[in-house]
């Protein structure tokens, strides 16, 4: 029985190149109990593989994000940073949540869907026009969700070079030290800060505007919760979205009959898109540990009050006891209910827009390009929170 | 006493959780689906954030009169 006495085993599993689940987690899942990790940086940590376990910290109050301050942090790189909206618990996470929660929810995310497919079909275009090779994050899979996102909040996308610099860093594990990384997040806040001045004085149809009068006429929060709110959604609101496109084709690319039937079949790609973010493990590893605020019982370990909790949610998602055939891609599985977005309070805020964006982007590819190729090694990115290609080569 | 309606529409329900994360007094997941602890509850600003909140959309909350007042426009 592992208890918190227990020597720790090293942490994460994954390679941070590629986008396969290390098998330390199928161990880690049929035996009882949870498993004692250390990160490179901050305190042991208990390690939630299974499904229903992740379930159950993700989405219940006595697991708290907000203890998290003030702690050694169980973490991937120097920098213990506080991580805004991710970092709060109801009700002032609420608070914040509720001010820009309707600007994602599924229904209005489906009136841009003309708009997106447009901006995929356009960057097609320019990469036709250009010829072979093309690189698929550079000019395909970054420049759809930073317009969408830069569109919406009220950021120019010709600053696209600046702030993904910053970006980057904000998502970044040991490529920076501590110092660097809290100096490449001053320059993003002073930038945001930037616009929000622009927008005070020449208001915009656009959310920046919104939270600005959330604030300014409603006092709902306060100045720097209106930066560090605006630098989220730039941020949560690109990366990922930029690193699953690349993951998805990569992953459609060594599984040529799946990607055929979704040429033949385009209505198929929703589901495809649901079976792939329960397929890709986005994660080099689990980050944002949740503490118990009292001795809660998971999957056969007594986690005792003032611990904190990792889940590995991509190993969860893979977990036998909740999918059949976990390690097989299937686009016809009849329960969805993945944990690629999260669950509970922090549940991915953007989800109906990853949804709306993943599908389009998908789709504009694969029926434009029937011979989609890799043309090159793929430079997988090795430093960052989220794993996904830096740079991939194709040709058609 | 008046009393607000809360329901949520099982046919959009994606069992995110946000709902039961934010307002476990007011809402509970159950197979993998949300639904509210009670159907009737003293008005409390708790449930409009609940509705706001819900990435489908899947929650109303009515006053006494049957008017939606949640999701807020």
């Amino acid at each position: 029985m592992t208890t918190a006495n227990t020597e720790p085993v090293s942490y994460p599993f994954n390679d941070a190149d590629g986008l396969g689940l290390s098998e330390a987690y199928d161990r880690a899942q049929e035996d009882a109990g949870l498993l004692r990790v250390r990160l490179p940086y901050g305190e042991p940590a208990w390690l939630v593989t299974r499904y229903a376990d992740a379930r159950l910290v993700l989405g219940d109050r006595r697991f708290s994000r907000a203890e998290a301050a003030g702690r050694d942090v169980p973490r991937l790189g120097p920098a213990n940073a506080d991580t805004g909206i991710l970092g709060m618990d109801p009700p002032d996470h609420t608070r914040l949540r509720t001010l820009v929660a309707k600007a994602f929810t599924a229904h209005r995310v489906e009136r841009m869907r003309p708009d997106v497919r447009a901006l995929a079909e356009g960057f097609l275009d320019a990469m036709e026009k250009k010829g072979p090779p093309a690189d698929l994050v550079e000019d395909y899979a970054l420049p759809i969700p930073v317009a969408v996102i830069c569109r919406m909040l009220g950021v120019p996308e010709e600053d696209r070079p600046k702030f993904r610099e910053w970006s980057d860093a904000a998502l970044s594990t040991s490529s920076l030290t501590a110092e660097e990384f809290f100096a490449k997040r001053e320059e993003l806040r002073a930038y945001m800060a930037g616009l929000v001045a622009e927008r005070r004085a020449q208001p915009q149809d656009d959310l920046m505007t919104a939270l600005i009068d959330a604030r300014d006429a409603r006092d709902r929060l306060t100045e720097l919760e209106l930066i560090d709110l605006c630098v989220a959604i730039l941020v949560a609101g690109h990366e990922t979205t930029a690193s699953q496109i690349p993951n998805f084709m990569v992953t459609l690319l060594e599984h040529p009959e799946h990607l055929a039937g979704l040429r033949e079949e385009p209505d198929l790609i929703p589901a495809a898109v649901e079976e792939l973010m329960r397929f890709v493990p986005l994660g080099a590893g689990a980050s944002f540990p949740r503490y118990a605020t009292e001795d809660v019982q998971v999957g056969g370990t007594l986690v005792r009050a003032g611990e904190p909790v990792l889940v590995a949610v991509g190993a969860a998602n893979r977990d036998a006891h909740r999918f059949t055939a976990p390690g097989k891609l299937d686009f016809g599985r009849e329960s969805q209910q993945h944990l690629g977005f999260g669950h509970g309070a922090h549940h991915c805020l953007g989800a109906p827009l990853a949804r709306l964006e993943l599908q389009e982007a998908l789709r504009a590819l694969i029926l434009r390009f029937p011979g989609l190729r890799l043309a090159g090694d793929i430079g997988w990115k090795n430093e960052m929170i989220v794993r996904g290609p830096f740079s991939m080569p194709v040709g058609w | 006493m008046t009393v607000w309606k809360l329901d949520v529409d099982s046919t959009c329900c994606i069992g995110s959780g946000v709902c039961a994360g934010t307002a476990p007094e007011l809402f509970v997941l159950e197979d993998d689906q949300a639904r509210p602890v009670r159907a009737e509850t003293a008005p409390d600003e708790t449930a409009l954030d609940a509705a706001d909140s819900c990435p489908v959309a899947a929650i109303t909350v009515r006053d006494e009169t049957g008017e939606t007042i949640g999701p807020r426009p």
